[in-house]
């Protein structure tokens, strides 16, 4: 249902009331927006002092480099292995063996129900126990990795939850088809019912990444790099608190939009219109269930 | 089409951000003391010891804080990091003859959650982080030093009428969550609040959120200088905080040998000068070195 | 761990208040947004929608630290907020996590919110237009009532969402659950994994108690 079936085409009398009304919002938020500049610029938050640190080589090698890099380094670690941790217990949550799909289902359920940050700091104190002291690239970066496990557990157990619906969602008579002609079960899953169950996912698929994009910056509470983490030091050696927070602001909000776009062409391309509720399924409610 | 778009949108915003990128100059760029490494291992250590093990390996793993300026700092562009604490590591890290300055120290930041897990595994095979030795802690880790003795104190406004531990009774102060300053100052009568770092508690006492801050008086001295002319440290120390060295527990032979380079930099001025070096622009005078606790 | 009870409970006291007090303005905020999004007046359209992209895309840390690290630079300070109640206290700390979670939740609220106006039947709206209710009508007497029970699941998800993401004021001065964790695994490190794991269920507990309760509301409102 599209905006416009909710009012009437309107009338000169409407029409002229929706003036004022367009008038009086406009000048409200012209007003807004003009006193929030004002009191940034009284308060010298547009002095090139506080901005220098973006344009110095350095520190925009670093934001860029470091941060930016790290910020999508350690989403793209965390999808790929929630995709394929996603997957596992996906399928695993449907098998017909009752003690594979209790424990699949148990997991899924607790990683899904959890902060993701008390998670994150859990595994971080964690870290430590099975490495010993080393100069290993992976040992180094027990923040990173915290980041990385955490969101893998979390976007993983989400994902399983769109393999299961994505499945679902392909016609009962593919099964039946494939079981048929003679296929057995694993067959039936990955050559049939996976394949197609992909296809409805893959929107779903990469909203969840847009989540874990945004997830990474809770690494700032176990020293993992990062966006907010190079933000946090230049506004701790700057004190350009304002800066910092619209420029990391700009950058994620680039960066999330970017994918969103990607999702959008991707679901366009591959998928048409149809695609599964990934924010309930995230949420844990299952209408199923109960 | 969009998508190709905002890809060329996104390319050219990179492109002017880089152009604009020649005209900043913003950051300082101040060094530590210079410390050569010794080379005179072959043999200095037993056979089978912690040290020897290091020196052999040429390289070590040094567990330090990264927010509190002039002790443990590092900003955004360093790639290592600097202040007092640094200055000790260096030492005891040029005694085992490899280069301080070189790509063979793994600075690695250690947060007050995870000194004592990174020490128990291994992570790091010392820790020079602010870091008080009480006997819980001794339990679980070793600690050797101190090389610093200072108290925990007040940082407020200067236009702050605090002047001490009794005035903030009831108020809100702020500390680091898990460190022991913010249990002492609970005990005497203040409603703790736990941040992340130290900076952000001076961040939140310098916009007035919070009264007053606290932990010990040298990290405080460094954040008052950082902030030179708007905070202040009052009171007198209210608790006394041993900082020591802290290593693992499996190597108590590490003891000896880190009072040992501690005793020389002691004799030989060196601690002195590191410490007027990092300590010194913050106001607090160099001190008599303190006496060291006896290896258990 | 048992020893520690007290301070468990008190963690997710703030906890449990912060998503109380949360989920109702951002529901508040919400439903202006989704006003907005929907109506007449394409400047409030715009604005609402530029609103909801933009939160939406911004983490949720970075918006804690800007209420909590930029906005006192610009004078926008909650240290006036002192309520204090029993052992809890409301102070800067509870209230800067709650601007910060209710403008973030309002977006998704106001998005599930918009996904049950769309849920809603078209005839729905012409017949109500057709018997002469203006906009404000249409949407109060009709087009609401539905919507509203048709974004029970995605809203009630938004608000579970939150529930978890009042964790993140547990780096930021709130000494609520995350945070009394934190402090108890620092105090008795060698039993961290008996700590987690009472905290994962505490906070399992509570995201049960809000999917059942959603669930019984989306029994009870079922459009027939």
């Amino acid at each position: 249902m599209s905006a416009s079936v909710l009012f009437d085409a309107p009338g000169p009398a409407t029409r002229m009331r929706h003036r004022i009304y367009t008038a009086v919002a406009s000048a409200g938020i012209l007003a807004a927006v003009v006193y929030a500049v004002l009191k940034l610029n009284d308060d010298g938050q547009f002095e090139y002092d506080l901005w220098e640190p973006f344009v110095t080589p350095d520190y925009l090698g670093t934001l860029i480099l470091d941060g930016l890099v790290d910020t999508v380094t350690m989403a793209v670690f965390a999808i790929t292995g929630a995709v394929v941790f996603g997957f596992l217990f996906g399928v695993a949550k449907m098998s017909d063996h009752a003690f594979i799909r209790w424990p699949a289902w148990v997991v899924v359920e607790f990683f899904r129900a959890m902060p993701v940050l008390l998670l994150m700091i859990f595994v971080f104190s964690m870290w430590f126990i099975s490495t010993k002291g080393s100069f290993l690239w992976i040992d180094q970066r027990g923040g990173f990795f915290s980041v990385v496990i955490a969101l893998t557990c979390y976007n993983g157990a989400v994902l399983a939850e769109v393999v299961r619906a994505g499945v679902a969602a392909v016609p009962k008579g593919q099964a039946e088809a494939a079981y048929a002609i003679g296929m057995r079960k694993t067959q039936v899953m990955t050559i049939v019912l996976l394949p197609q169950a992909v296809k409805v996912m893959l929107p779903a698929m990469i909203s969840q990444m847009v989540v874990a994009l945004k997830d990474t910056s809770l690494g700032y509470a176990v020293a993992a790099p990062g966006l907010t983490r190079v933000g946090q030091q230049i506004y701790r050696e700057f004190h350009n608190q304002v800066p910092t927070a619209i420029v990391l602001a700009v950058l994620y909000v680039g960066l999330n939009l970017l994918l969103t776009l990607l999702a959008t062409w991707i679901q366009k391309k591959f998928v048409g219109e149809k695609k599964i509720d990934v924010v309930a399924v995230a949420a844990g409610i299952d209408k199923n269930r109960a | 089409m969009r998508l190709r778009s905002a890809l060329a949108a996104t390319t050219a915003g990179i492109a002017i951000a880089a152009g604009l990128a020649a005209c900043g100059d913003a950051g300082s760029d101040d060094e530590g003391r210079d410390v050569d490494a010794k080379s005179d291992c072959d043999g200095k250590f037993a056979e089978g010891s912690r040290m020897a093990e290091l020196a052999d390996a040429g390289t070590i793993n040094v567990g330090h804080k990264t927010d509190q300026p002039g002790v443990g700092f590092q900003g955004a562009t360093d790639d290592v990091p600097k202040g007092f604490d640094i200055e000790i590591a260096k030492l005891l890290i040029a005694d085992l003859c490899i280069d301080p300055a070189s790509d063979k120290v793994n600075w690695e930041e250690t947060i007050s959650d995870n000194r004592e897990p990174y020490l128990e595994s291994g992570k790091v095979d010392v820790v020079l982080a602010s870091y008080s030795i009480t006997d819980d802690r001794q339990k679980v880790v070793g600690q050797a030093g101190p090389y610093m003795v200072t108290g925990q104190q007040l940082l407020v406004k200067s236009d702050s009428k605090i002047a001490g531990v009794d005035d903030v009774k009831g108020k809100e102060v702020c500390s680091v969550t898990g460190s022991t300053s913010l249990e002492t100052i609970k005990a005497k009568g203040a409603k703790g609040v736990g941040a992340d770092s130290y900076s952000e508690c001076a961040e939140k006492v310098l916009d007035g959120t919070y009264e007053a801050m606290t932990t010990d008086g040298t990290i405080l001295a460094g954040l008052a200088a950082q902030n030179e002319g708007e905070l202040k440290v009052v009171g007198d120390q209210f608790s006394t905080e041993n900082i020591g060295v802290g290593y693992g527990k499996d190597h108590p032979e590490m003891c000896e040998w880190i009072d040992g380079v501690l005793e020389d930099a002691f004799a030989d001025g060196s601690w002195a000068e590191a410490f007027k070096l990092t300590l010194g622009p913050s106001g607090v005078q160099t001190p008599e070195p303190p006496t060291l606790q006896p290896c258990k | 761990m048992l020893d520690n009870l007290d301070e468990f409970f008190k963690g997710f006291g703030y906890t449990l208040f912060l998503f109380l007090v949360c989920a109702v303005a951002s529901m508040a905020l919400g439903i202006l947004l989704v006003a907005m999004r929907v109506g007449p007046i394409a400047v409030l359209r715009s604005l609402a929608t530029v609103y909801v992209s933009v939160v939406r895309n911004t983490p949720l840390v970075l918006i804690f630290i800007f209420f909590h690290f930029a906005a006192p630079i610009i004078g926008i300070n909650f240290k006036w907020v002192q309520v204090h109640v029993g052992s809890f206290d409301f102070t800067s700390a509870f209230a800067t996590a709650f601007v910060a979670l209710s403008l973030y939740t309002a977006c998704f609220v106001c998005e599930g919110l918009r996904s049950g106006v769309n849920a809603v039947p078209m005839g729905q709206a012409e017949a109500a237009r057709a018997i002469g209710l203006p906009f404000g009508g249409v949407m109060t007497q009709v087009v609401l009532p539905q919507a509203i029970r048709a974004s029970v699941p995605p809203v009630a998800s938004a608000l579970i969402a939150m529930l978890k993401n009042t964790s993140v004021a547990a780096i930021f001065f709130l000494a609520e659950a995350t945070a009394a964790m934190r402090g108890l695994t620092n105090d008795y490190s060698s039993q961290r994994i008996g700590i987690f794991l009472c905290f994962a269920i505490g906070y399992i507990v509570l995201v049960e108690i809000v999917s059942m309760i959603s669930l019984s509301l989306e029994r009870r409102w079922r459009v027939a």
